[in-house]
């Protein structure tokens, strides 16, 4: 049994057309990535898979990825104009389509984003509706809906450390919505997606970050504030 | 304690829902599963529908009431701006498709009907092109409806000279009746066809107008069942997959249904068939629809000749297809 929708899923979102999936799930896809490099890219390379590879210019979707990469949200009118904007901010960016990603679901899109000398690689699904998953970040198994805060860390595989992650984050008062760890090989990085349902706070990031077995942490709040 | 707790859970997911349903009549989470129960919940708390959509948003959404009405504010102001937006802009969509056609209907000399019928036209279309233009909309209840409502309320609260709260109630009276389609048929074109899209919308449009006019709820609900009979089978085949042809004419249509199917409502004239059994039909026929007919752009318009050229024109040709061995994982 799903939850029910709300009032404002019927007479709602307030969204720029024409599509929920083409425009307002790009712009968010775009907008949980630049949270993922910590902020707008320098450089961007866009891959639009599947049915997304012939269809994204028709449906502005790419207006919209561009729009995402300088933070625009999903109902600001200036995503129409995105080509100029981002002409006069310097942002280089190029397009590429691949038709046939059967791996891939079929609204696909792959963001390699670069700001000085950090490169990111995001692999996001657009479902329907506005909703995402972004199920890949650094080749890394991420599988987050951007709906809630997320947290993603990379650490060394070392024993206790989901017990350790999650005490920490039950010190916030906060509920962990989904909590997955995926590993590369034996031994390599892990990297721990936690959903929470409210935020927390930044010197617990910060304390996190002092871990010696964590390498990396991200932290991505509601990207819809 | 805790074992207790999980042995009713599952016993709910198993679909004693019904049951459950029975010893707790005033229960608001199954209060949007029919017309009937809605009618029937109103009927027992003495209260209108409008309270009823606000009570159920606030217990099941925690949501403050005076922030659903800032919602409903701001939805409605975005729908005026997607009208005016719509009959002032410039609207060319990127393939062409759609160039102006509501500033041509508004200012054209000729009235079939009548002028009010010409300017309910014209703004569905207007804000459903600013919508294929990548404007500000309100889905409602989803994008390829977004002129719907925005026309007909518009035109509705100028002829009527009513209020904006009567608009706004009548958007809550929408909201129920989409929530009701959604839980019992769907809202979406790739799973039920057009008819969910601007089928539902013209429901929702035609049960806000009669409620803004001081309807019942039997003429309400009658309104969602001659407007659902009247939209039932709508196949769902935009060219080239783009949100323009035909959704844009179909905008207009389904708004001229909605105020057809309220005209009739409100003189009594029953649907015969309850509004909650055409729901169903509704459901039925949009799953034994087939896929090329569900936002696949594999059939009717978009299959036609001039579709597929269209098509050809428009989407990207120049991909890359990656050799098998390629594919990534
Ligand atoms: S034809 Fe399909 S895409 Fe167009 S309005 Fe209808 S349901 Fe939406």
């Amino acid at each position: 049994m799903g939850s029910k929708s709300s009032v404002f899923d019927m007479i709602g979102p307030v969204m720029i057309g024409p599509s929920s999936s083409h425009t307002a799930g790009v712009v968010r896809i775009a907008r949980a990535a630049i949270r993922v490099l910590g902020g707008s890219p320098e450089n961007a390379v866009i891959t639009f898979y599947n049915s997304f590879a012939r269809t994204y210019e028709g449906h502005g979707s790419d207006k919209a990825i561009l729009g995402g990469l300088m933070d625009f949200k999903t109902d600001d009118p200036h995503i129409r104009e995105a080509f100029d904007i981002i002409k006069e901010r310097g942002i280089q960016y190029t397009f590429k389509s691949i038709g046939n990603a059967s791996v891939y679901h079929p609204n696909t899109i792959k963001l390699v984003l670069t700001k000085g000398a950090k490169t990111i690689e995001v692999i996001g699904e657009s479902l329907g509706g506005g909703l995402i998953n972004i199920a890949e970040v650094d080749g890394f198994n991420a599988n987050f809906t951007a709906q809630s805060h997320t947290l993603i860390i990379k650490a060394q595989d070392v024993a206790g450390a989901i017990a350790f992650i999650s005490n920490i984050i039950a010190q916030e008062q906060t509920n962990i919505a989904t909590m997955s760890v995926s590993r590369k090989g034996k031994n390599d990085l892990a990297c721990h997606v936690i959903e929470m349902d409210s935020g927390i706070r930044a010197t617990t990031i910060d304390y996190l970050k002092t871990i010696p077995w964590i390498k990396d942490l991200i932290y991505i709040p509601d990207i819809d504030l | 304690m805790n074992q207790m707790r999980a042995f009713f859970f599952v016993v709910n997911t198993n679909g004693i829902g019904e049951f459950y349903k029975r010893i707790n009549p005033n229960n608001m989470s199954f209060l949007f599963d029919s017309f009937k129960g809605w009618k029937q919940y109103c009927l027992d708390k003495d209260i209108t529908l409008y309270d009823s959509v606000i009570e159920y948003e606030m217990t099941q959404k925690n949501k403050k009431e005076a922030d659903i009405w800032t919602g409903l504010g701001k939805a409605y102001q975005v729908m005026k701006e997607a009208v005016d937006t719509g009959l002032q802009e410039d609207m060319t969509s990127r393939s062409g498709m759609i160039n102006n056609g509501a500033k041509k209907v508004y200012k054209h000399p000729l009235s079939v009907l009548s002028p009010e019928f010409q300017r309910l036209i014209a703004r569905a279309l207007a804000a459903k092109e600013v919508n294929s233009c990548m404007g500000r909309v309100v889905a409602a209840p989803t994008a390829g409806a977004s002129g719907i409502l925005p026309g007909t309320l518009y035109t509705l609260q100028e002829i009527h000279q009513l209020e904006d709260q009567k608009i706004l109630e009548g958007l809550l009276v929408g909201a129920g009746i989409a929530l009701i389609i959604e839980e019992k048929a769907s809202l979406a074109g790739a799973v039920g066809g057009c008819q969910a899209e601007t089928g539902s919308a013209a429901a929702m449009a035609s049960g806000a107008m009669v409620f803004c006019l001081g309807g019942s709820i039997d003429q309400i609900f009658n309104a969602v069942a001659i407007t659902i009979q009247c939209m039932l089978g709508l196949v769902c085949d935009p060219v080239a997959g783009l949100v323009e042809i035909p959704c844009v004419v179909r905008n207009a249509s389904a708004s001229a249904i909605a105020n057809s199917s309220a005209q009739i409502a409100l003189a009594d004239v029953s649907a015969v068939i309850p509004v909650d059994e055409c729901i169903e039909a509704m459901g039925e026929i949009g799953a034994s629809m087939e896929t090329r007919y569900k936002e696949t752009a594999l059939g009717g318009l978009a299959a036609t000749l001039t579709g597929q050229e269209i098509a050809k024109r428009v989407l990207i040709q120049d991909i890359e297809i990656l050799p098998d061995e390629e594919l990534p994982q």
